[in-house]
């Protein structure tokens, strides 16, 4: 005879919530592709991989390169750009005499570069790791900021009603009339300064809307339940009752939103440092490479456009189907 | 009916009051001094002072508060500060190629979006519905910039078809010629996340009591969907078309950028690299005002669909 697991009392919500996802196979093979993306970010950020992104192993515009490829069979430093030998071009000599001292002093190389090298001759390897940390981080800290005021401003608008609430809903209504793209670009022309810390201020600053409809409407729904009353019975203070005990009934709604934002944060970060609001010169991110790669792809470059698409596709897919599989698997109405 | 348009621009009110403020307090107390951004980096004290005075900086925040009120409702907001261009007539003239690209993107949005929501609504559960969801949520993954770079330089610089970029003063040309590449690409951009949208719609009417029992009089599934699901599923398809108009036309932001469309968002973008505040004032402000005006007629509409909704 098998023994069958004892259960300890009923499963949680998050137990629940947990078999289900488990029985998804979509879902788990997404959640694994997250997870691969955040150790690689984790490595990447703690300079175990990636650091030497600025490193040049290539000549300018390498092709992509596997393993095997030897010295002999990659074209020479230089010959890699191929310019057209236009008389008319005032810059011609210049660029024949560069050409000639490329190929002199043979820029350092690999053998391997699967993606390829870009305009400085960096790793787009290297390069599109270093910049999936940018946007992953980015998204994910402007995601935090805007469910955990979303969840505040909620929690406190739902909890306490009245003129509060009021309050609160114009604030909303007002956010909620302007168009977001246009809130980001004047928070943007507002703040003046250029670089991570703004873009993060910016997304999370404007999206906080979404959340606190959300988690507006689950305390309202809760703060009259038996557990509230009993808690106020025994003379927990709001603040309480609104966080130690209110709060984690409601959590999954903020965990769903979390997840839901920060893949339109990881989007909008990417097109933000595209036009040049979001990482400063020097840091690289996938915006900033997508920018480089429109101009390469007229030279017949498109490996660094679809290193950081991909990259950024796969994530942003995997992302979206666990947000997806995760709202169904903590919504009690399917239980 | 006069009496619900009324109370509706009433309560508008208040919102707009708070987009003012929002907007005021944005660009005046967190923006800084405009002085500096408009004498640069060469400027001496007094030149400070004079531009100073001249916007009305030195006055009181109150009598600030009072001018911007006054720009807004005169629809006078001086001079675009990089340009010298009155900004009235930036937006006027801005607003035409924005339009000539997003109406029609808008119409053949929704229509394409209604017509694959109901089909695959058509076919729910099986494999195919499966496929076109896991193509939608693929597709929306892929940023715009990817869909914009790819086509511009695949379709436009490479094969040809359309022009790369441009934009003339004609306006048929300018439908015909210059506005397909970048409706083609909006389309490629929005009609996975409507279809996604517009098929939960078409699902939550599929349910319904009144669908059990037209099929239970024998109507064939194709006249279900089509007359008496689609009926239904419009009100929140005329809520999100009516919702997404205002941002749209900031959407579409990257499109005029990418092909040279003299449009709003072109317009706002510049504005926002060259520092250019009465045109991302006046824009906010306008914006705001049409999404609420909008939303009104949105609920107006309802009541043209389905004689159930009451305004009240």
């Amino acid at each position: 005879m098998t023994a069958l697991p004892v259960d300890h009392g009923s499963a949680g919500l998050w137990t629940l919530a947990w078999r289900r996802l488990r029985e998804d196979r979509i879902a788990m093979v997404a959640l694994a592709i997250v997870a691969a993306f955040l150790v690689m970010l984790m490595l990447s950020a703690t300079g175990l991989i990636a650091a030497d992104w600025e490193e040049e192993v290539g000549v300018n515009y390498a092709p992509p390169a596997f393993v095997g490829a030897s010295a002999a069979t990659m074209p020479a430093a230089g010959a890699a750009t191929p310019v057209p030998d236009n008389p008319f071009d005032p810059l011609a000599a210049d660029i024949g005499a560069l050409r000639g001292e490329g190929a002199a002093t043979a820029a350092p190389r690999r053998a391997t570069l699967p993606f390829g090298a870009d305009k400085w001759g960096h790793d787009v390897v290297r390069k599109t790791i270093k910049g999936g940390e940018t946007s992953i981080i980015v998204g994910l800290i402007a995601a935090l900021v805007a469910v955990g005021l979303g969840t505040l401003f909620g929690a406190i608008s739902g909890f306490y009603g009245g003129i509060v609430d009021d309050l609160f809903n114009w604030f909303y209504s007002v956010f909620t009339s302007i168009p977001s793209i246009l809130m980001i670009l004047t928070v943007a022309a507002v703040l003046q300064q250029k670089g991570v810390l703004t873009i993060v201020l910016i997304l999370g600053l404007t999206g906080w809307t979404g959340p606190y409809r959300l988690i507006r409407a689950e305390y309202m729904r809760h703060k009259a339940r038996e557990y509230v009353l009993a808690a106020d019975a025994i003379g927990a203070s709001s603040w309480r009752k609104m966080f130690a005990h209110i709060f984690p009934n409601v959590s999954h709604v903020a965990l769903v939103q979390l997840s839901i934002l920060a893949v339109g944060f990881i989007k909008a970060e990417v097109i933000l440092s595209f036009l040049g609001f979001g990482v400063p010169v020097g840091a690289v991110s996938w915006g900033s490479m997508l920018n480089e790669a429109q101009n390469e792809l007229l030279l017949g470059k498109w490996w660094q456009l679809t290193s950081a698409a991909v990259a950024m596709a796969v994530l942003v897919t995997a992302f979206s189907l666990l947000a997806d599989a995760l709202r169904d698997a903590l919504d009690p109405k399917v239980k | 009916m006069p009496a619900f348009i009324f109370r509706r621009l009433w309560q508008m009110l208040p919102t707009m009051l708070g987009v003012v403020l929002l907007v005021f307090l944005l660009f005046n107390w967190v923006g800084g001094d405009p002085a500096y951004i408009l004498a640069g980096k060469m400027s001496s004290p007094d030149a400070i002072a004079n531009i100073r005075r001249q916007l009305g900086v030195d006055e009181p925040y109150y009598v600030q508060l009072g001018i911007f009120l006054k720009q807004i409702v005169t629809f006078d907001f001086g001079q675009s500060w990089a340009t010298g261009e009155p900004v009235g007539r930036i937006i006027a003239t801005r607003l035409g190629p924005s339009l000539t690209v997003l109406v029609p993107m808008t119409v053949l949005e929704t229509l394409i979006g209604v017509a694959l929501a109901l089909a695959v609504a058509f076919v729910r559960g099986s494999l195919t519905d499966r496929a076109v969801m896991v193509a939608c949520t693929v597709g929306m993954s892929i940023s715009i910039l990817v869909y914009i770079i790819v086509f511009q330089y695949g379709l436009a610089y490479r094969l040809g078809l359309f022009p790369v970029q441009g934009w003339g003063d004609n306006f048929t040309d300018n439908l015909l010629r210059y506005a397909p590449l970048p409706i083609l690409i909006g389309l490629a951009v929005s009609i996975a996340p409507t279809l996604r949208l517009y098929r939960s719609f078409v699902l939550d009417e599929v349910n319904q009591d009144y669908v059990r029992t037209a099929r239970a009089k024998g109507l064939p599934e194709r006249r279900v969907l089509w007359v008496h699901v689609l009926r239904n599923a419009a009100i929140p398809i005329i809520t999100h078309v009516m919702a997404n108009l205002p941002a749209l036309l900031i959407g579409a932001f990257l499109l005029e950028r990418f092909f040279g469309i003299p449009g709003i968002g072109r317009e706002v973008i510049l504005a926002v690299e060259r520092s250019d505040f009465p045109v991302i004032k006046a824009v906010t402000v306008y914006v705001a005002a049409a999404t609420m005006v909008f939303n009104l007629l949105a609920d107006l509409l309802y009541q043209a669909v389905d004689p159930r909704v009451q305004l009240s």
